[in-house]
């Protein structure tokens, strides 16, 4: 019953069913710093994540 | 999450407004809201000429895609730096920029700056022994410079960028941080022209940098997702992640310090313009084109300094 969650090169895993927000918090990430999508398509904090899926993280900063 | 405008499942939500929308409607909602700072802050007309500086990342980009969407004449500039990183940086930026022109049907015109002044950024920077063993002063410089010269050597009206509020409430932290006035003063969404210097906009400046991700997603455009080799550890990244920590905690921190900021700056609650006659600006001997430095402005002598390594 897991999750995983990929956020460039670095690989998460969280448990199933619970909120993606609860997700990125349990894995020290700040949500304000990414955008999550699932199968390619934008997704909500609230959304409960499903067993077996890939989330990936988009991470939103860029310098210079 | 429900979309505020239909009630269908919301793709974005965004928590400084208290509002969520679902994909179509986030699509429509930001060029809405470009098209509203365009005119709130006067930035151009349809009747002008825009040249829109592209780098190949998700906001120069996004940026390019709505002003075409929202029915503007806009043209892009490519800036080849010489950024390699084991990445390819700037062939990789080069490509995707000049796909996107292409599947648009889009005029970019392309300056590769190794080829027009003989050095790429990493070496102009070793020679040139500024910015602290960091190429982004220099890229910054050089940039600034180039898309100046390229926006009134080509007779556009204004020249536009892809900065975003991350990015400005990042500037505004640090200038506040050292109380900067003169930089204080000369940052908002508009910088008009003056002689020797074209126009200056950021349609941008009041979307948050997620939110422009979300854009460029939603779209499907293709951007460099790998960031400048650079760019790590830089100051700026540093205080875009302290005022994401901020924003977490409180939404609406981000744009709250920045429309604050432009607010007083407007009413002159918070400084005094200095008389810009004391200031000295003059065109540099070589370029023409405006500085405050006696005879050659920063960018020429940049090169004068590498030139002169170079012949010994």
């Amino acid at each position: 019953m897991t999750v995983k969650l990929i956020l460039r090169n670095k690989e998460y895993e969280v448990k199933a069913e619970m909120a993606l927000l609860d997700a990125l918090k349990k894995c020290g990430i700040v949500p304000e710093s990414v955008i999550a999508t699932r199968a390619g398509e934008l997704m909500t904090e609230d959304e409960l994540l499903v067993d077996g899926e890939v989330i990936k993280l988009v991470a939103v900063i860029s310098g210079g | 999450m429900k979309c505020k405008k239909c009630g269908e499942r919301a793709s974005i939500n965004l928590r400084q407004h208290r509002m969520a929308l679902c994909k179509d409607h986030f699509l429509e909602w930001i060029p809405e809201q470009t098209e509203r700072f365009i005119k709130k802050y006067n930035m151009f007309t349809r009747d002008e000429k825009i040249l829109v500086a592209v780098s190949g990342g998700k906001d120069s980009l996004a940026l390019w895609d709505i002003l075409t969407r929202l029915g503007y004449k806009a043209d892009g500039l490519y800036l080849g730096l010489g950024i390699d990183g084991g990445i390819n940086y700037s062939e990789e930026s080069h490509r995707l920029t000049d796909e996107f022109a292409q599947k648009n049907g889009l005029k970019l015109h392309v300056v590769d700056v190794e080829k027009e002044y003989g050095y790429s950024i990493p070496i102009l920077s070793e020679m040139s022994h500024r910015g602290f063993g960091k190429p982004c002063s220099v890229c910054g410089l050089t940039k600034r410079h180039e898309m100046n010269r390229i926006a009134r050597d080509l007779g556009y009206d204004v020249l536009a960028t892809g900065h975003n509020l991350d990015d400005e409430a990042a500037v505004l932290f640090g200038n506040t941080l050292q109380w900067a006035p003169d930089y204080l003063l000369r940052q908002g969404p508009v910088l008009p022209s003056a002689e020797g210097l074209a126009r200056k906009v950021k349609p941008l400046c009041r979307f948050y940098e997620r939110e422009m991700t979300a854009y460029s997603i939603a779209r499907g455009i293709e951007y460099i997702y790998e960031e400048c080799p650079f760019a790590d550890g830089s100051t700026q990244v540093f205080y875009k992640e302290s005022l994401n920590q901020l924003e977490n905690v409180r939404p609406g921190t981000k744009l709250t310090f920045y429309l604050r900021f432009l607010e007083a700056r407007q009413s002159g609650e918070l400084f005094i313009e200095r008389d810009s006659k004391q200031a000295h600006i003059h065109p540099c001997a070589k370029c023409g084109q405006p500085t405050s430095a006696p005879e050659l402005c920063s960018f020429c002598r940049m090169f004068e300094k590498a030139d002169a390594i170079r012949n010994g």
